[in-house]
């Protein structure tokens, strides 16, 4: 069981208020991703789930059970850090016992779950090197394994990927999200990059300043963006977001249009401009179009297979039922 | 990416770098060879190198005119107890400096580190006076507070920089795996913080077992350590070189003996942690 509560929580150094009172429910084997910018809070918000941070004001409850004033040991969670935080003095297997030998289990025990997590992270070769003579995705692997043994109320992960290439965070990706599918139990986890959070979570908690700005499933996020933060943050490349004549024409301060909700068409067009850079991944090309009237260039996402290049003319045409419409005061506008 | 040195640069930093060792060993090489000369030797001119009749009696000699045990155990027990007694107050202060800063923890270490600049001549008279009036002049326990203020700020400031490279991620994790703050302290702090203080208890002997003005100044004979027993021979009597380099010798030899085993954890102790 794995259900988190928080309740009016809140944050403060000092004078400086890092996290105004805060409501979150997390249900038993979610897998929840916080997302934002750098300081938006979301690392401050995990460490006080996890107990290394104390609360300035308000309630914690791990399965009802009120957590607020206990120690990190007794919460029955357990973290992966962004710096893996392995214990160097220490040989992979005992790395991994370290919280069953803590937890007092019995020896037998401890090396059936030992090989069981090796087998399942692919450390069996390595239980007896030390994490200075393993590569990065193996002390990741070893962070994890040390979290899996001793089946926790729910896992924390602090950026858990941020140290790695990119071709090893897509695969650990992977790997983290099977683990949640096999162990189905209750996941935090942190991470600034999008991306991760689209296709990790089930639900989204996008945090700008310390302030929940939406929670909601990665679609939900996607498909009816809040307000025009959780618009410009969710999706990539970022969702065209335009003030101005353009806005005003459908009622509102601000419109949102995804780069995939732009059709090139042959001429007319409610825009009009110049390719600047056309990015070619195969399957899409994305043109950076600079439009007359607006200030930022303009993404579009057209087939592979279209031609322009530098400087060519294209005419957009948005689909009309994927406008986004933000109000005066950046919300979303039935 | 290494770099390419030619076989005749290596050569000549090779001679270099051994020519420079041997100028820095040469006054120990020259103090060893005469504890074994007679006085007539020792001061012959031109000097004589290594033939001549070796000779054991300069030892002998020193041996009968003066105490060497009692000044052994004297050292030993005033470097060895002044470096454990500031251990035992570093430790706690370097700990809270490292892993809970307050505002004002750079400008206490910066002024502990500032004390060291004070001329020690300085404090003579009050602190003679001092012992004078507790009755503990010519002490082993004067000495042992004394060396031991006198080196605390590089005890502290040892201890703080091998703290403070054990990332607080690490302990942490130890706190989320289940660990009480014993068993954080036993398993995974102390094991971690183990080098750095046997590095600075080395360093820090070797530091008090040469300290040569507090404790030649503060000694006359019942706590006077080997500093003084070397002092005792550049006497009023005039100096007796061969006798001199003897009593050095038996005065260096532990401590020699302990930097030789010890050289690997004295080099990180010297570089203050700097080098993982």
């Amino acid at each position: 069981m794995g259900r988190i509560t928080l309740e009016k929580v809140q944050k403060k150094f000092g004078d400086v208020e890092v996290i105004p009172p805060l409501d979150l429910e997390i249900d038993d084997g979610e897998f929840v991703v916080f997302v934002g910018p750098s300081g938006c809070g979301k690392s401050t918000l995990l460490r006080l789930i996890a107990g290394l941070e104390d609360v300035s004001a308000g309630e914690i409850r791990i399965d009802g059970q009120p957590a607020t004033d206990k120690p990190p040991a007794k919460r029955g969670l357990a973290m992966v850090f962004q710096s893996y935080a392995l214990y160097p003095h220490m040989s992979v297997r005992k790395n991994i016992a370290f919280p069953m030998k803590m937890a007092g289990m019995d020896q037998e025990e401890q090396d059936r779950r030992i090989a069981k997590a090796a087998q399942a992270l692919n450390l069996t070769d390595y239980l007896d090197r030390r994490p200075g003579q393993l590569s990065g995705g193996q002390r990741q692997r070893v962070a994890i394994g040390r979290a899996i043994v001793r089946e926790p109320a729910a896992f924390l992960f602090d950026e858990p990927l941020s140290n790695l290439d990119a071709a090893l965070r897509v695969g650990m990706r992977l790997e983290i999200s099977e683990l949640h599918n096999t162990l189905e139990t209750t996941m935090i986890y942190v991470t600034h990059d999008q991306v991760e959070a689209m296709t990790m979570a089930d639900k989204i908690v996008v945090l700008r300043a310390g302030v929940i700005e939406q929670v909601g499933s990665p679609l939900e996020l996607y498909r009816e963006p809040r307000n025009v933060f959780v618009a410009g943050f969710i999706g990539s490349p970022k969702m065209n977001l335009i003030t101005g004549p353009s806005a005003g024409q459908h009622g509102a301060q601000t419109i949102g249009i995804r780069p995939e909700h732009l059709d090139v068409v042959p001429s007319g067009g409610t825009f009009t401009g110049t390719v600047g850079v056309a990015e070619h991944l195969g399957s899409d090309t994305f043109f950076h179009v600079h439009v007359d009237g607006l200030e930022e260039p303009m993404t579009v996402r057209a087939d592979g297979e279209v031609s322009l290049h530098h400087g060519d003319t294209i005419h957009l045409e948005p689909q009309p039922d994927k406008i986004h419409r933000f109000d005066a005061d950046g919300l979303r506008m039935a | 990416m290494a770099r390419a040195v030619s076989t005749q640069k290596k050569v000549m930093w090779t001679a270099l770098a051994w020519a420079f060792g041997l100028l820095l060993f040469f006054p120990i090489l020259w103090t060893f060879l005469t504890s074994f000369k007679s006085e007539a030797t020792a001061i012959a001119d031109p000097p004589v190198w290594f033939f001549f009749d070796w000779t054991l009696e300069n030892y002998t000699a020193v041996q009968e005119r003066s105490n060497y045990p009692l000044a052994l155990t004297n050292s030993i027990i005033i470097a060895v107890g002044s470096t454990l007694l500031g251990i035992l107050i570093a430790v706690p202060a370097a700990w809270a400096m490292a892993f809970v800063p307050g505002k004002r923890t750079k400008d206490v270490l910066l002024w502990m580190l500032s004390t060291k600049m004070l001329p020690a001549v300085g404090v003579l008279y009050p602190l003679v006076l001092l012992a004078k009036w507790l009755g503990v002049l010519d002490s082993r326990i004067l000495l042992i507070v004394v060396l031991m203020l006198i080196n605390l700020p590089i005890i502290v400031w040892m201890l703080y920089t091998y703290f403070r490279e054990i990332p607080g991620e690490i302990l942490e994790a130890a706190r989320m795996d289940g660990a009480s703050l014993r068993n954080e302290i036993i398993y995974v702090l102390t094991p971690m913080a183990v080098p750095g203080i046997a590095s600075t208890i080395l360093l820090n002997i070797i530091l008090a077992w040469n300290e040569a003005f507090w404790t030649i100044l503060l000694t006359t004979v019942d706590a006077a350590p080997l500093t003084k027993f070397i002092a005792s021979y550049s006497s009023p009597e005039g100096l007796f070189y061969a006798k001199l380099s003897a009593a050095s010798m038996l005065a260096i030899a532990p401590i020699l003996v302990m930097g030789w085993f010890s050289q690997k954890q004295l080099v990180r102790g010297l570089t203050f942690g700097a080098v993982k």
